[in-house]
């Protein structure tokens, strides 16, 4: 009996560390969606939540070499799995092939995902180091966090690319926040039916709250 | 009724096969889908030409082996039955079927619509032993198993290995043939002893072999004709991980502590 292969060895250890990774980042595109949520209130509440959350660099820095790390553990193990499948059809594949359980969310997993690494790439060279165009700073010489969403959002370009990625990110999140208690085996007739309602319920909260927030400036009610 | 089929033939596997078409008439609606074919083969063989070579066995939906892809559904996508059990009163009169053997690298075809599945047999045997007593059959009652458990098993273990899961699994995984046998030993009391390292070397052999990995499409449990469900799967993921998990005896199924 041979039991050499380890746990990352099987695709099931890969897609375990897949769910926990996939756990945290969206636990944090959660917070993140709320946070930015504050826009409503006013360019002071959200340019002081700003400043709040890069005033302390001992908590800024872990956090973000957590999430970095978590992305790369993410796309490495979802290469290696969806590389495992490749080819495993044979070398004919069908002439007919009916797939009446696969839903659009996971059949596109394989496209959602890499097109939201690259909005991630975009969106942290357009408000985090400001490559896309210059940013804009406060009188008292303090990035105005406000200002740069507003003047961003306002190019219909930069609006419709945010939009796009985080209707795709609730179509990833609509099949990963399901699929994560199956790979974790979290599973019992008890609350099964709830995974689906838990998926559906944060994949369309994070979408609808981050879109709200281009929309609305398109609109003018946040300007 | 009436039938028009394009069939998959190919002579051996090394042969690079095509469809062939083919016309049935005079066919009863009660028949069974293997039966049709049956009174194919009758004619091609009257007419002097190769029958098409399929497996079957117990026709009665217990043995595995007539797994067939029928216009793109495991064993015709009828609910809960193999192609033996498929009536052809499932159809319309005069419907045209593709019928194809199961696609699989790991599932080589060796002749018309018969794959060789033992890497299958090479995952169960990676299962390994049991601890158990021989002589006499122990006496009733003296392991007890609460009822859902057992039922619950048993739901697993009505597992035939046809491989519809693997066929009708875009990734070509084998995740719900590998669950149903692994749940259905976990959920038990007897090989508790050898349960991690049974669930490490059954998944190591899956590894081995060319199948796919699973990414929750749940195309397998629509195409399994006993209907077995992917929360084994969720239980095969849940007994890997614990068999991983730290404070084990390596191998071994008991906590150190």
């Amino acid at each position: 009996m041979d039991t050499s292969l380890g746990f990352y060895g099987s695709s099931i250890g890969k897609k375990m560390w897949m769910a926990v990774t996939g756990i945290i980042m969206f636990l944090f595109v959660f917070v993140h969606m709320i946070g930015n949520l504050q826009i409503y209130i006013g360019p002071e509440a959200l340019n002081r939540y700003g400043h709040f959350l890069h005033s302390v660099p001992e908590i800024l820095w872990p956090v973000r070499i957590i999430l970095l790390a978590c992305v790369l553990v993410h796309i490495v193990a979802a290469v290696q799995v969806w590389y495992q499948s490749y080819g495993a059809r044979g070398p004919v594949n069908y002439k007919i092939k009916k797939d009446p359980a696969v839903d659009y969310a996971a059949r596109t997993m394989v496209w959602s995902g890499p097109i939201i690494l690259l909005f991630i790439i975009f969106h942290l060279m357009h408000l985090t180091l400001g490559s896309v165009y210059q940013l804009h700073y406060t009188a008292n010489g303090q990035i105005d966090v406000y200002r740069n969403v507003v003047s961003g959002f306002q190019h219909p370009g930069i609006a419709i690319i945010y939009i796009v990625a985080n209707l795709l990110l609730g179509f990833h999140l609509y099949h990963g926040l399901w699929s994560l208690f199956q790979t974790l085996g979290w599973s019992h007739p008890r609350f099964n039916h709830w995974r689906r309602i838990f998926a559906i319920i944060f994949a369309y909260a994070i979408a609808i709250g981050n879109i709200s927030i281009p929309v609305s400036v398109w609109a003018g009610w946040v300007h | 009724m009436k039938l028009t089929l394009h069939i998959w033939r190919q002579k051996s596997p090394d042969d690079k096969g095509g469809f062939k078409t083919y016309h049935v008439d005079n066919l009863n609606r009660d028949m069974s889908f293997l039966e049709m074919l049956d009174v194919l083969n009758q004619q091609l063989i009257e007419k002097g030409e190769e029958p098409v070579a399929f497996e079957n066995d117990c026709r009665e939906g217990i043995c595995g082996m007539c797994g067939m892809m029928i216009n793109g559904l495991a064993h015709g996508g009828m609910k809960g039955s193999t192609t033996c059990q498929l009536p052809l009163r499932y159809f319309k009169d005069g419907a045209e079927l593709t019928i194809e053997p199961w696609r699989s690298k790991a599932f080589p075809v060796l002749k018309d619509l018969i794959v060789d599945r033992s890497a299958f047999d090479r995952i169960i045997q990676a299962g390994g032993y049991i601890s158990v007593n021989t002589g006499n059959a122990p006496d009733a009652n003296s392991t007890l198993i609460s009822r859902d458990t057992a039922e619950l098993a048993m739901d697993y273990a009505e597992c035939i290995g046809c491989g519809a899961c693997v066929a009708a699994c875009p990734n070509g995984a084998a995740m719900l043939f590998m669950s149903a046998k692994i749940a259905h030993f976990s959920l038990l009391p007897q090989g508790q002893v050898e349960a991690d390292r049974r669930v490490k070397s059954m998944v190591q052999q899956m590894q081995q072999e060319a199948f796919g990995a699973c990414t929750n499409y749940a195309e397998c449990e629509v195409a399994c004709p006993k209907e077995i469900s992917i929360s084994a799967i969720a239980r095969m993921n849940h007994d890997y991980l614990k068999a991983f998990w730290p404070g084990k005896v390596v191998g071994g199924g008991k906590h150190v502590a």
